[in-house]
């Protein structure tokens, strides 16, 4: 049902999906084939979520390759990986799904590379035991991307892409939709819908070197927090090892894990296979904050290459070899460095790449504890623990992203439609509005200062001092976006996003720092100079909750492994 | 410091009666791309310029616009490659403009939904078993970005209203009828309802294509071939005949 007002135009569905990357379309084809209406919101063009980036494949343990993989292995990685603070019964999940979801890519048309004997290719990745991804070339995002969209468009699924949402709406206690601007026609839409799923994906653009798309500024975690949900682990930010470094428009830039899978190597200015001295059993494929961190020890110790980072090196495998299974990085150094990879080496160094933490959700439904609103996906948080491994994340996307369709489906089956608030509305629309100004501060400076911010003082290795100066800095910037403007309309404003956006790239800039100030110890992706060692005590979760203007930051058990699970695990060791 | 002259489009339609092109003088950095040039402009000259971009990388096929009228992903193309200096960026031609570089390509959303999806052959064995060699014609095409500069290219499209869907759809067709499990041919369907008979393979699709697909030799022309097949080959009438008798049952 659509109502018509001056101001806006507000739509009914039983299910609102915010986000269409993975996690988002996977959401929406469930909740539709269990009967709901379905709305996805989009705040790129339909089939350009960052999810197209993702390169290397997905991981489950199909056993197609080696034969001795399985679920307990999978998930024996996942926990141990993630430094042992990651939700067993996510990892649980993640493991005995994943297999079952590629399979069902597969039905709907997704085609993936094949075994010798016709079954579904699986490469070696970064601490997998064994050779678990499935892949596309070094496309895999794309084919899951063009997949779902096929499915979604032919379901007849309801989908506003460029569409900014600026505010989930609630009645008491309960989520009962969002609204926000359609930027492509500069008209605000309001939703009335008996289930809310974000599916926003991740941060990276706070960061000034970062692989992510555009549109991750963390819009889902601020909306979300600002709804009273509970975010966790925020602290743990991913760089992956290796992220281009030149030229200067695509520093950050991925370069997938998939080239190491594939036999590449790290070499140093001096010649040197360095990750034996870092790494000496599984070198290359340790998890990717070790060789992260090995390749920004290599930089800051100045056996760096010229640009800036260290070398990586796949010449040895052939140009044929490399054409085939890495064509896309072939093109990639070809088009933007001019580098041939097949003749030459690449320079590599960390990039900004993935958010472990998010919003706490239950790993049954994917529920958050604010009543009618779901998560899946990055934005989601709980699965990866301290550090993601490399293809868990298309797995999370699949395996959560039905799940959570299929939740919210059920939740909106027994929920009926909430009042809107017309006032709250119409206060919103003059918010956004407010923004359209003269003579305010450039958003795009403070949006700059912020990433400049967080990679000079909240990198991959931190320190309290640091952190303390962030903090202060980001107070100082949340005071600046309240008088950032732009001149112009409502439409087709980017300058206007990026005011909008502000908010929420501050509010998970904050979690970001305050967890990385509260967690005194180096566990996983979190690594503090004056903390190196990991601690006993701090086997935990962090949760982030707002009060009032507060953010209030508590210590939380990791719930407990049941026997069963705990005995496929090694035990800890400090 | 060396700075490059770059002339942009400009026009809301619901304010201006036409467009006009604004020249703006951006600062040279090493490697860069058109991309980066409109985006310094919006950052730091005038705010107001509608761009659309995203993952900065040719991977999304967000930023296609043409460069000194040649269709062309704005964040490939790198400064230094175009001749002469003279930088023209315009907005594809073959869309209704939204604003600026801007322009609105959702009509491809209601043709790809016409097209007749994926529909495995019944009766196969799971875990389905495909040989790596049957996947490759199909991957070719499964490589498009979306970025719809072929479509933006083709006078079909440019200059008649035939109904033609364009270079995109027919590789999106031609993707699915050479999946090794696909039991459809959507040929008849391209020629019937997409227009294909108004596409006179001028190949400029291919030329434009940033991901090197071979759209009308591998794609347009076998799909036209076999239409001619079916349409006036007797051998394959009949053997339609029986095929489709075999489906009713």
């Amino acid at each position: 049902m659509i109502y018509m007002d001056e101001k806006y135009t507000t739509h009914e569905t039983d299910v609102l999906i915010i986000g269409a990357g993975g996690a988002g379309m996977r959401a929406a084809i469930s909740a539709f084939d269990h009967g709901s209406t379905v709305t996805v919101l989009s705040k790129s063009l339909l089939g350009k979520a960052h999810t197209v980036m993702a390169e290397g494949g997905i991981a489950a343990a199909m056993a197609n390759v080696d034969s001795k993989d399985s679920w307990e292995v999978h998930f024996a990685d996942t926990i141990e990986e993630g430094v042992y603070i990651s939700n067993y019964r996510m990892a649980e999940i993640l493991a005995k799904e994943a297999p079952d979801r590629v399979r069902e890519l597969e039905e709907y048309g997704a085609l993936f590379d094949r075994t010798p004997d016709g079954r579904i290719m699986q490469r070696a990745f970064g601490a997998h035991t064994y050779r678990r991804l499935c892949h596309v070339g070094d496309r895999t995002g794309l084919e899951i991307i063009r997949t779902l969209e096929d499915q979604l468009l032919h379901r007849g699924i309801i989908f506003f892409d460029e569409f900014y949402v600026t505010k989930l709406l609630k009645e008491g206690q309960r989520v009962i939709g969002a609204m926000g601007l359609k930027l492509n026609t500069g008209e605000f839409h309001v939703f009335n819908s008996k289930a809310v799923i974000i599916a926003t994906g991740g941060c990276g653009r706070i960061y000034k070197v970062t692989s992510n798309s555009w549109e991750s500024t963390g819009d889902g975690l601020g909306l979300a927090y600002d709804a009273g949900a509970e975010l966790m682990d925020m602290e743990m930010i991913q760089f992956h090892p290796t992220g281009m470094v030149y030229p200067p428009g695509v520093k950050g830039l991925l370069v997938t894990e998939g080239v190491r899978g594939e036999g590449g190597i790290l070499l140093n200015a001096q010649g040197e296979r360095f990750m034996k001295r870092y790494s000496p059993k599984k070198m290359e494929l340790d998890a990717r904050d070790v060789v992260a961190r090995a390749n920004y020890a290599e930089i800051m110790a100045g056996r760096g290459s010229p640009h800036g980072g260290v070398y990586l090196d796949i010449t040895h495998k052939g140009p044929d070899y490399i054409k085939r299974k890495l064509p896309s990085m072939y093109k990639q150094f070809m088009d933007f460095a001019g580098v041939d990879i097949t003749k030459e080496k690449m320079e590599v160094a960390p990039t900004v790449h993935y958010q472990m933490g998010g919003i706490r959700v239950d790993p049954e439904t994917t529920a958050t504890n604010v009543e009618g609103l779901f998560a899946a996906g990055e934005v989601a948080s709980g699965l990866h623990g301290a550090n993601r491994l490399g293809g868990n994340s298309l797995a999370d996307i699949l395996v959560f992203g039905k799940r959570s369709g299929e939740g919210a489906s059920s939740f909106a089956r027994q929920a009926s439609f909430g009042k809107i608030n017309g006032s709250e509305v119409e206060a919103e629309i003059g918010r956004v509005q407010s923004f359209i100004r003269d003579s305010a501060i450039n958003p795009y400076d403070v949006a700059d200062k912020l990433a400049e911010t967080m990679s000079t003082n909240v990198g991959i290795i931190r320190d309290e001092k640091g952190l303390k100066d962030a903090l202060a800095v980001l107070q100082k910037l949340r005071e600046q976006s309240l008088l950032a403007g732009v001149s112009g309309g409502l439409k087709y404003n980017k300058g206007l996003l990026q005011c909008l956006e502000l908010p929420f790239m501050l509010t998970v800039a904050e979690a970001i720092v305050r967890g990385a100030i509260e967690r005194k110890e180096s566990r996983g992706a979190h690594a503090r100079s004056d903390y190196p060692k990991k601690d006993p005590a701090m086997k935990k979760n962090i949760i982030f909750r707002r009060e009032g203007d507060k953010m209030n930051l508590e210590w939380r058990s990791v719930p407990e492994m049941p026997e069963h699970l705990r005995k496929l695990v090694k035990e800890e060791e400090y | 410091m060396e700075k490059v002259t770059v002339s942009v489009f400009r026009r809301d339609p619901e304010v201006d009666s036409e467009g006009r092109f604004v020249d703006y003088e951006i600062p040279v950095e090493e490697g860069m791309v058109v991309l980066d040039a409109v985006k310094y402009i919006e950052r730091h000259v005038d705010p107001t310029l509608s761009i659309r971009w995203n993952c900065m990388a040719g991977k999304c096929g967000s930023c296609s616009a043409e460069i000194n009228n040649r269709p062309s992903l704005m964040c490939k193309t790198r400064i230094d490659s175009i001749k002469g200096g003279k930088i023209k960026v315009s907005p594809m031609a073959a869309y209704p403009l939204i604003k600026d570089l801007v322009t609105d390509v959702s009509e491809n959303w209601e043709l790809l939904r016409k097209i007749p999806p994926f529909t495995p052959r019944e009766g196969i064995d799971k875990p389905w078993r495909i040989s790596q060699v049957d996947i490759e014609r199909s991957k070719e095409f499964k490589k498009c970005i979306e970025c719809f500069l072929c479509q933006d290219v083709c006078h079909v499209i440019r200059e008649h209203h035939s109904g033609y869907f364009g270079p995109r759809h027919i590789v999106k067709a031609a993707s699915l009828d050479m999946h090794p499990l696909d039991s459809l041919d959507r040929s008849e369907f391209l020629n019937k309802d997409a227009g294909m008979g108004y596409c006179n393979i001028t190949k400029c699709c291919t030329e434009v294509c940033p991901e090197e697909i071979r759209i009308t030799d591998n794609a347009i022309i076998p799909e036209k071939e076999r239409v001619a097949n079916i349409s006036y080959d007797p051998l394959a009438m009949l053997i339609r005949s029986l095929k489709k008798g075999r489906r009713e049952k």
